[in-house]
């Protein structure tokens, strides 16, 4: 008989994978339980769901337009023009000239010149001060080259072929037309800072709306939280369904937030399409991709959690049997 | 350690003045049964609630099963109110729970393995005589059905002490009697009980021992 009984020792692996499977069984149990609370009360359940979803569907969708914004930067940089301005009594033979030897230069794809003459007429037609640049006499505007470098060069070769371009006879200055899109890019860096102070701030609200929800859903549960606290109940217990809501409720408000996203992708489905096409292929619309998927169910159910556990601990210890 | 409930000098002042127990010495021996009477107000529920751990004493010592309760933290509250069965007047049980949930609790707060919990459960709801209602929900029975279910709640954990507060006092005369013969029958199995009644009639005939407390003092019957 004694040779069958277990050892101590085996008898004290036994109670621990009982305890064990206990708490992983307990916890079980809130997960679905809590979930089953939620769906007993679905209508408010689902306009705080459809609140934190709208919440986090904001600046997730900053973040995917800063992300386009940023690659369609990336491919402008490349479509970038050199202006090179001739010296004012270079003749438009001369320019010509430059013109042409410039088209065989490697580095570059393409050249146009604009005579001081084509480029008065321009600027007439565009600005309409005709009248004024007649009185001027002598034409104030030197011949210019436009040059489009190679899609390949990077932007540091742009910027020797630049200097180099300067350097040469009959030209006064050369200048790369990327003023524009250096405000662009400032542009899309503040877009950025923002997305992260909007996100910042709407994950508070996250924070709010859950905490609010979870302090009345306690208010609600008030008698029986009393019973189980006369039961014997650890505060660990009674708190740990009410852990589970919020993050239910930010698990489904980041899933309602990609379904947000989805529909405006959708939505704006026919202007971005056009948009695409007139890169030739060049250039596609990228989404959240897995891993901003992954990071914004994380993050929601993270600020379930945080906007449940700074409510739980303060309503649940003013709850006392009496 | 032969009494698992003892009082020694216990007074109670509740903030604002009332004197709801005033020096009160009292013991209920380990397996006893004993009625705690009164008019209402004279402090029966103070008393309880003392033994619950829900109201502290101002002075004196209250020990149960060994323990001074003075030396429970409130961290340590949970545990050992696991410990002591509640009955109460207005059954306290969960209506969004089953019969067999509800009984269930305090196994699950205890954290209890899935098959213990169900054959203690049968088993509780068999001695209070209601296994057939166990899928039912609280609110489809009657007020002496409701705290039979109440009884099975506190006995499920095997308590080494039973404490009912006017278990009674919403049930008539038949319902109350067969309460009362329940308790009978928990008492012989061994378990330690104290009941505070105001109902004198239905406990006249029994043959338990009586504290009687009147305006926060002890009357020995």
């Amino acid at each position: 008989m004694a040779a069958r009984r277990p050892s101590s020792r085996r008898l004290s692996e036994l109670a621990l994978t009982e305890s064990l499977t206990g708490w992983a069984v307990a916890h079980a149990r809130c997960l679905l339980e809590s979930l089953g609370r939620l769906s007993r009360r679905w209508i408010a359940s689902a306009l705080t769901v459809l609140v934190i979803g709208i919440a986090l569907a904001l600046p997730s969708g900053l973040f995917v337009v800063v992300k386009n914004m940023d690659r369609l930067a990336g491919q402008w940089h490349q479509s970038v023009q050199i202006s090179v301005y001739l010296d004012n009594d270079a003749s438009p033979e001369t320019g010509q000239r430059l013109t042409d030897d410039l088209a065989d230069e490697p580095r570059i794809e393409s050249t146009r010149f604009i005579s001081a003459d084509e480029g008065l007429a321009e600027f007439k037609k565009a600005s309409g001060f005709g009248a004024a640049l007649d009185a001027l006499g002598d034409n104030p505007l030197p011949g210019v080259i436009q040059v489009t470098p190679r899609a390949t060069l990077a932007p540091a070769a742009v910027s020797e072929l630049v200097e180099a371009l300067g350097q040469r006879d009959s030209v006064a200055k050369a200048s790369l037309d990327e003023a524009w899109l250096r405000r662009l890019s400032a542009i899309l860096d503040l877009i950025s800072q923002a997305s992260w102070v909007i996100g910042l701030l709407l994950s508070a609200a996250v924070v709010f709306i859950v905490g609010n929800t979870i302090r009345l859903d306690i208010e609600n549960r008030r008698q029986e939280i009393e019973v189980m606290k006369l039961l014997g109940a650890t505060d660990a217990f009674i708190r740990r369904p009410f852990l589970y809501s919020g993050m239910w409720y930010g698990l489904l408000g980041a899933l309602v937030a990609l379904i947000v996203l989805g529909v405006c992708r959708i939505a704006l489905g026919g202007s971005l399409a056009t948009l695409v096409s007139s890169y030739n292929g060049a250039f596609a619309i990228t989404g959240l991709g897995l891993n901003g998927v992954f990071w914004l169910i994380a993050a929601g159910l993270f600020l379930g959690w945080v906007g449940c556990a700074i409510t739980v601990n303060r309503e649940l210890a003013a709850i006392e049997p009496r | 350690m032969n009494n698992i409930v003892a009082f020694d000098n216990v007074v109670k002042r509740y903030p604002g003045g009332k004197l709801a127990l005033d020096r009160v010495s009292l013991a209920l021996a380990r397996g006893e049964m004993a009625f705690l009477t009164g008019h209402s107000g004279a402090g029966k529920s103070t008393l309880m609630k003392l033994i619950g751990l829900i109201e502290r004493p101002t002075r004196g010592r209250v020990v149960i099963n060994g323990t001074d309760l003075a030396r429970v933290s409130k961290g340590q509250v949970p545990r050992y109110r696991q410990r002591v069965g509640l009955i109460f007047q207005n059954y306290n049980l969960l209506f969004d729970r089953t019969v067999f949930d509800n009984v269930a609790l305090p196994l699950v707060i205890r954290g209890q393995a899935h098959r213990d919990i169900t054959r203690r459960v049968r088993a509780a709801l068999d001695t209070v005589g209601l296994l057939s209602h166990e899928k039912k929900f609280p609110i489809t029975l009657s007020g002496g059905e409701q705290q039979r279910v109440g009884i099975a709640r506190a006995v499920v954990a095997r308590p080494h002490l039973l404490l009912a507060d006017e278990p009674t006092g919403n049930l008539d005369p038949q319902l109350s009697a067969d309460i009362m013969r329940l308790f009978t029958r928990l008492n012989e199995t061994g378990t330690s009980i104290m009941i505070a009644t105001h109902d004198i009639d239905l406990v006249e005939g029994l043959r338990y021992r009586r504290i009687i407390l009147d305006h926060g003092h002890l009357e020995q019957a």
